[in-house]
């Protein structure tokens, strides 16, 4: 092996970690929003499959790739507000509640999209160089060579951290995930709030899902998420509940499915099946090195989170 | 609009304030279940008719698919054999608030071990011998696998609920390397899987039907576990440990270790279903042994208010649900992914509707707040 050829193997598994990774990085996103209000969602795979078909439906019936995204977005923000309604409302198990959704949305995507089922996609979002960026060596072909999606990532990311830590909204959404009690005496409606979050996640958690089926590959196939909702799950506890290193996290899952595929490709003696494992077990290594009681990472996790808030039992 | 807000303070003169109930009235916890099974099938109807298919006809394809003759009455049982070990399993784990999705994973590896000792460890021996041994080997098996979310959760604090799900991709993959890869069948005709057992490992079966001994392990086990759980110190641990842990805890109890041994009960619980299905029905390890059974235990463990009881009766109603699904799909060639989607809408109600268990609706006058 020449060097020239580890050096483009290394940017082409890169640049393609920031696409894998986009569609993890937005579901996660929307997790942070969710369980910093205080209410964890487990249905952040059932609402990324309805997003990812809601999204290409739009696409295939619009032709445009565009309108697409907004389907995805309004289908994910819908499986959500089942959710919000669940354990919010009727203060169900929140953990049960998105267990739910995960099947339900599961089947209903199934069902829905059968005959949908390897339609050509009309549209797609594809690279866009960025002059001038885009050509620089290397870094230029990983970060300025991308879809629309992952730029709109550059600038997500950002804003949802000033939000989140610099912001009055932001401030009262932390304190409603800290102690809504407390957060109830200041005069703010947890109800309200906590709807307002929960369905924000599943708008996020539906633009993962177009990710995939708008963007990496095109089209829609039962099960197309493969259980990134659940990567995406596991990112918010190793990303601390903070927007910016949930994104370092999307990152390093991205370049682990996008590395075993680039493997798989170069014929490793090694069997897809457990290049195809890697994924998941890196989810488990992950977890165990950022539980609070393994990495003293005791900061992050909202003091409330699966708690329903009765404001006559608190 | 404001978002509905039940949590929001009532009124001060007349309306209707939520209370809530020391214990849930049985009456409810009946009732809520049938209800909510019967607005789920309403809503399948909505979602049916706007997708332009006509749902009495898919209901009624449904109905007589699970029970319009004694063969398909038959086809019902035999679903209900692995969605009944499988719900069980989860349900241990679910009383101590132990969120074990894994089941799928198990019961594969419980398969993978079951079939280990029918084509290398005991190939030769008689029933009496191999199926005892693939019982074992299938428990075994489910429980390894457990064992790893249940220690990471136990010892080191780690969520349980993502490891366990995480672990069911590994398992099925791995499951499916061994039959296109060491385990496969040579004269297979390129199709993946282990060749077929011999005829010593087939579980007895009752009458021309399909519907094996599993059965009896299912109602067995479902018998067991609600002795244990009601009249043993370790069931009552579980409930504790379920209701705080912390409570648990500084009652001395072994939190650790109790959770560990849970989820080992609850991984040989879905082994032996994973067992049972390969020795009654496969005869072979296949990629396509579930059809996703460990997920469908989450809704039958919840349906089945936990209660081993209840579980029977639920295993049965969703193996219904199941066979019907392929019946639509095998006469009016629509996707079997209906019955998912229904399962998915019954728990939802469910979870609503268990707010009408844990309180109850009391009138405030105008005299004063009902306290």
């Amino acid at each position: 092996m020449s060097d020239a050829f580890t050096i483009g193997f290394l940017t082409s598994v890169l640049a393609a970690a920031m696409v894998s990774g986009a569609a993890i990085l937005y579901a996660a996103l929307g997790e942070v929003l969710a369980e910093r209000s205080g209410v964890l969602n487990l249905g952040v795979e059932g609402m990324m499959l309805m997003g990812a078909l809601g999204g290409f439906a739009v696409c295939y019936w619009t032709g445009s790739a565009e309108l697409g995204v907004l389907g995805a977005i309004g289908v994910g923000s819908l499986m959500a507000t089942i959710h919000a309604v669940l354990t919010v409302s009727f203060r169900a198990n929140q953990v049960v509640s998105g267990l739910a959704l995960t099947i339900f949305g599961g089947g209903l995507s199934a069902y829905l999209g059968a005959g949908l089922v390897g339609e050509p996609a009309p549209d797609r979002f594809s690279r866009l160089d960025i002059p001038l960026l885009g050509d620089l060596p290397g870094i230029g072909n990983i970060l300025f060579n991308q879809n629309a999606l992952v730029y709109l990532a550059y600038i997500v990311v950002p804003l949802l951290w000033w939000f989140i830590y610099r912001t009055r909204p932001g401030l009262n959404l932390r304190a409603v995930g800290e102690s809504p009690a407390t957060a109830d005496a200041m005069g703010l409606d947890i109800v309200r709030l906590r709807y307002r979050y929960v369905i924000l996640g599943g708008a996020f958690a539906g633009l993962g899902g177009g990710v995939i089926s708008l963007a990496t590959n095109p089209g829609w196939s039962e099960n197309v998420t493969a259980g990134r909702g659940w990567i995406a799950v596991a990112l918010v506890i190793f990303g601390t509940w903070n927007p910016a290193r949930v994104a370092a996290g999307a990152f390093l899952f991205g370049a682990v499915e996008a590395g075993q595929f680039r493997l798989q490709g170069i014929n490793v003696p090694v069997s897809s099946f457990f290049l195809n494992m890697l994924p998941y077990l890196f989810t488990i290594v992950v977890l165990v090195f950022s539980t609070p009681s393994t990495s003293r990472l005791r900061i992050g996790q909202p003091a409330a989170l699966g708690q329903p808030y009765v404001r006559e039992e608190r | 609009m404001n978002a509905p807000s039940l949590a929001s303070p009532p009124p001060s003169t007349g309306g209707w304030k939520l209370e809530r109930v020391s214990r849930p009235s049985p009456t409810a916890q009946v009732l809520v279940p049938v209800f909510s099974i019967l607005a789920a099938l309403t809503v399948g109807c909505l979602i049916m008719w706007a997708a332009g298919e006509n749902p009495f006809t898919v209901y009624r394809t449904m109905f007589d698919g699970a029970f319009g003759s004694s063969y398909q009455r038959s086809e019902t049982l035999v679903k209900t054999i692995p969605l009944l070990l499988t719900g069980l399993g989860v349900s241990v784990a679910f009383r101590m608030q132990l969120w074990n999705i894994g089941a799928e994973g198990q019961f594969y590896f419980g398969a993978i071990f079951a079939t280990w000792v029918a084509l290398y460890g005991l190939p030769d021996a008689g029933p009496w011998v191999v199926i005892p041994g693939m019982m074992v080997a299938g428990m075994v098996g489910g429980a390894l696998w457990a064992a790893i979310p249940g220690v990471l959760r136990g010892y080191a604090g780690v969520n349980e609920t993502i490891t366990s799900l995480m672990l069911n991709y590994v398992a099925i993959l791995f499951a499916s390397w061994l039959v296109h890869g060491p385990w496969k069948n040579p004269v297979g005709f390129g199709f993946p899987g282990t060749v077929v057992f011999a005829p010593a490992t087939y579980l007895p079966t009752w009458g021309t039907t399909r519907v094996h001994l599993g059965l009896a392990f299912g109602l067995v086990a479902a018998v067991l576990l609600f002795f244990v759980l009601q009249r043993t110190r370790w069931g009552y641990e579980i409930a504790v440990t379920g209701h705080s842990e912390r409570v648990a805890r500084y009652a001395g109890m072994a939190t650790a270790r109790n959770i560990v041994v849970v989820m080992l009960v609850s991984g040989a619980l879905a082994g032996l279903a994973g067992m049972s299905e390969l020795a009654g029905i496969g005869h072979s390890l296949q990629r396509e042994l579930s059809p996703g059974y460990g997920y469908t235990a989450i809704i039958v463990a919840w349906l089945g208010r936990l209660n081993p009881f209840g579980i029977i009766l639920v295993a049965f109603l969703l193996a219904s649900l199941l066979v019907g699904g392929e019946q639509i799909q095998l006469s009016l060639g629509l996707p079997s992914a209906i019955a998912p989607m229904l399962q998915g809408v019954i728990l939802f109600f469910l979870l609503g509707g268990d707010l009408l268990t844990r309180y109850r609706v009391v009138r405030i006058t105008a005299a004063g707040a009902a306290s």
